[in-house]
């Protein structure tokens, strides 16, 4: 969490700015904290944003990692979504504890492969993960939404998403972080994503596999002289990252929902970039900062409902000033020590 | 100054004592947003009517994701607002779960259904309207063929789409008929672009009257009209004014009534739940004539129209609904 300062300086450019709208930027402050965590319903939100933000944190900063920068956690974490959805419709019989189970393996499967795809073009063919990610995005979105409406539409329901999965794969009743929580989508995939998080921890700093990929994210040349197969490492790091972000079909089918619904996302893999920089890649500290913008997303969205002149798109400017404080820091480090050599 | 003190006090007092009397209102709208100049906007201009001329309290929100529209309605109903009023069927499940769980607060709902003790459903007989601005596209065309550009595809807008088809048909019943839609999730009431590239299609193919029922994207249909000095007919509001000359008509849906006479009536204490039908019958869906499309529509054209609404009315013509084909 280095990069806390440039958390606050953002988030207190961005009270500032409501000085212009005629709010008190002291009020707005203290309405994003009281919406974030005033209650157990609103700290149950927050946490319910938290999730999802974890994983993708976590896939976009193993790509990090290994010197790769992806943008499409949104499109990984789509496609697992759906498959997990499509498995709960249409294998309705299995039994309680296998069911979530499979499902959950059916999405890490498919999140996988999206990222194996743009990973093994990086390696093998060249192409730039940048552009690849993005544009699989764009086709996860179109191939989820044919799925979702085409093959598994909600016969009950105008709204455009799935039928709900079969009881068996919810794991509601044994779910303990939800029932602290009523009324909101928290659940006790949370405790998964910390223990992911810390998984992801030991296999960075801890195994021979994760100082290949650290490696191999430092110094490809390098790494390759020593003897590292750098084509491998990074097919393996974007496979784990669409994996990881494939975990969001943990909290959000097997957890809540218990459906894919076009739009569920308010850019999560998207805001996990943000996470990612803002804890340094640090699985730990993507932890934390997940918390963070999950509990900004949760406030902001009330400061519409709490003031008179300040509307959804202003928390788009709050989070945007936040992830611009923390990058000029993550800027101003890199000078410093460039001034320190030079 | 201690009587400065009592007169402030006493201001005071009495105005958190009519703050405490004024009803709150909540009004919670669909993606499209309150400057759609369509659905959103008339429901917005209803509730800001109301404000005004009923001094309520009234707070509006729009819906930023799918997860986001159950917490608005929960956050108003939290912090103890006297009525809610969800816009749009995507809000249904989301109005029956909390309604159920604050039974004290009262809820209106537009275009969805929902059954429950404390809920007003405020539903539209879209196909009547259609099927009058339906009749006056046929009349107005000269290549013998219409169009319909539909927003979302989903059963609400192909009721809009049918309608509109048997009213062109009605009219003429050798008339050709094509119908498009811009997507099939949220985002198709927000994509303009998309909307006029189908409207260019279809005037390609020798539409030249384009029904267009799509929110926020209306304005790409509105575009290519205008370029290619066709007729569109507009949708919700009435949007005759958007671009004058090339709007033959719009169909209107009187959402902004429906939610000011439910404010309206919450406030003086006549709320009932159930279900309120807004037709041809009580002007609740209805085509426009104002003086931007007065040259456009003429008094032959308005004789027929006003006859065929007489016979809808009358029950003689019945009009398809698409939620009652199964």
């Amino acid at each position: 969490m280095k990069r806390i300062f440039g958390f606050l300086l953002g988030l207190t450019l961005a009270l500032l700015l409501t000085l212009f709208a005629g709010e008190n930027p002291w009020n707005v402050f203290t309405i994003l904290v009281r919406s974030a965590f005033g209650s157990m319903y609103d700290l149950g939100l927050t946490l319910s944003y938290t999730t999802p933000l974890i994983f993708c944190g976590l896939s976009v900063a193993i790509g990090f990692h290994a010197g790769l920068f992806n943008i499409g956690a949104e499109g990984q974490m789509t496609m697992a979504v759906v498959t997990a959805a499509a498995v709960g419709v249409l294998l309705p019989d299995v039994p309680f504890p296998l069911a979530p189970v499979l499902a959950v393996l059916a999405a890490l499967i498919a999140g996988g492969l999206w990222g194996w795809i743009a990973g093994w073009l990086r390696a093998v063919r060249g192409s730039h993960e940048v552009i690849i990610t993005i544009m699989m995005n764009f086709i996860a979105a179109g191939l989820a939404g044919w799925f979702a409406l085409k093959i598994i539409p909600n016969p009950d329901s105008q709204n455009p998403e799935t039928a709900l999965v079969s009881p068996n794969y919810m794991f509601k009743d044994y779910d303990l972080v939800a029932r602290l929580f009523p009324d909101t989508p928290a659940n006790a995939s949370l405790v998964f994503a910390i223990v992911i998080a810390v998984l992801m921890w030991i296999f960075l700093w801890k195994t021979a596999w994760g100082f290949k990929l650290r490696a191999v994210g430092s110094n490809p040349e390098a790494a390759h002289r020593a003897g590292i197969s750098e084509k491998k490492v990074q097919i393996a790091a974007m496979t784990l990252a669409g994996a990881l972000a494939g975990f969001v079909a943990l909290s959000e089918v097997v957890g809540s929902a218990g459906q894919y619904r076009i739009g569920f996302s308010p850019d999560y893999g998207f805001i996990g970039i943000a996470v990612a920089l803002m804890a340094s890649n640090n699985p730990l500290g993507i932890i934390v900062s997940a918390f963070l913008m999950g509990a900004l997303h949760k406030g902001a969205s009330d400061l519409d409902l709490e003031t008179s002149t300040i509307t959804r798109d202003f928390s788009r400017i709050i989070q945007a000033l936040v992830i611009l404080g923390v990058v000029a820091q993550g800027y101003w480090e890199w000078f410093k020590q460039k001034r320190r050599k030079g | 100054m201690v009587k400065s003190i009592l007169t402030t006090l006493l201001i005071l007092s009495c105005s958190t004592l009519s703050h405490a009397n004024t009803l709150k209102v909540g009004l919670v709208l669909d993606k499209g947003g309150k400057d759609d100049k369509s659905f959103n906007s008339a429901a917005y201009l209803g509730a800001k009517k109301a404000e005004q001329d009923l001094k309520i309290d009234l707070k509006y929100v729009e819906a930023t994701d799918t997860n986001a529209i159950e917490n608005l309605h929960r956050a108003f109903a939290r912090k103890n607002f006297d009525l809610v009023i969800g816009i749009g069927f995507a809000q249904q499940d989301a109005v029956k779960k909390v309604a159920a769980q604050f039974p004290k607060v009262k809820f209106a709902v537009v275009d969805s259904d929902v059954k429950a003790p404390n809920v007003r459903s405020l539903l539209f007989e879209e196909h009547e309207g259609s099927f009058l601005v339906g009749a006056l596209a046929a009349m107005a065309s000269k290549t013998n063929s219409v169009g319909f550009v539909g927003g979302m595809d989903i059963p609400l807008i192909r009721r809009f789409s049918m309608g509109y088809a048997a009213g062109a048909k009605y009219v003429n019943p050798k008339i050709n008929f094509t119908e498009n839609y811009v997507g099939v999730t949220g985002e198709a009431w927000n994509n303009p672009a998309k909307a006029k590239e189908l409207a260019l299609a279809q005037i390609a193919k020798g539409s030249d009257v384009i029904f267009v029922a799509a929110g926020a994207s209306n304005s790409g249909v509105f575009d290519a009209v205008e370029e290619k000095k066709k007729f569109a007919i507009g949708v919700d509001s009435n949007q005759n004014w958007i671009k004058p000359g090339v709007i033959l008509t719009s169909m209107m849906k009187a959402v902004d009534i429906a939610v000011y006479d439910t404010i309206k009536e919450t406030q003086a204490g006549k709320f009932t739940s159930g279900t309120v039908l807004y037709g041809l019958k009580n002007d609740g869906v209805n085509y426009t004539l104002d003086k931007y499309n007065e040259k456009l529509i003429t008094p032959d054209m308005k004789k027929k129209v006003e006859e065929i609404k007489k016979k809808i009315i009358a029950g003689q013509i019945q009009v398809p609904d698409y939620y009652k084909k199964k």
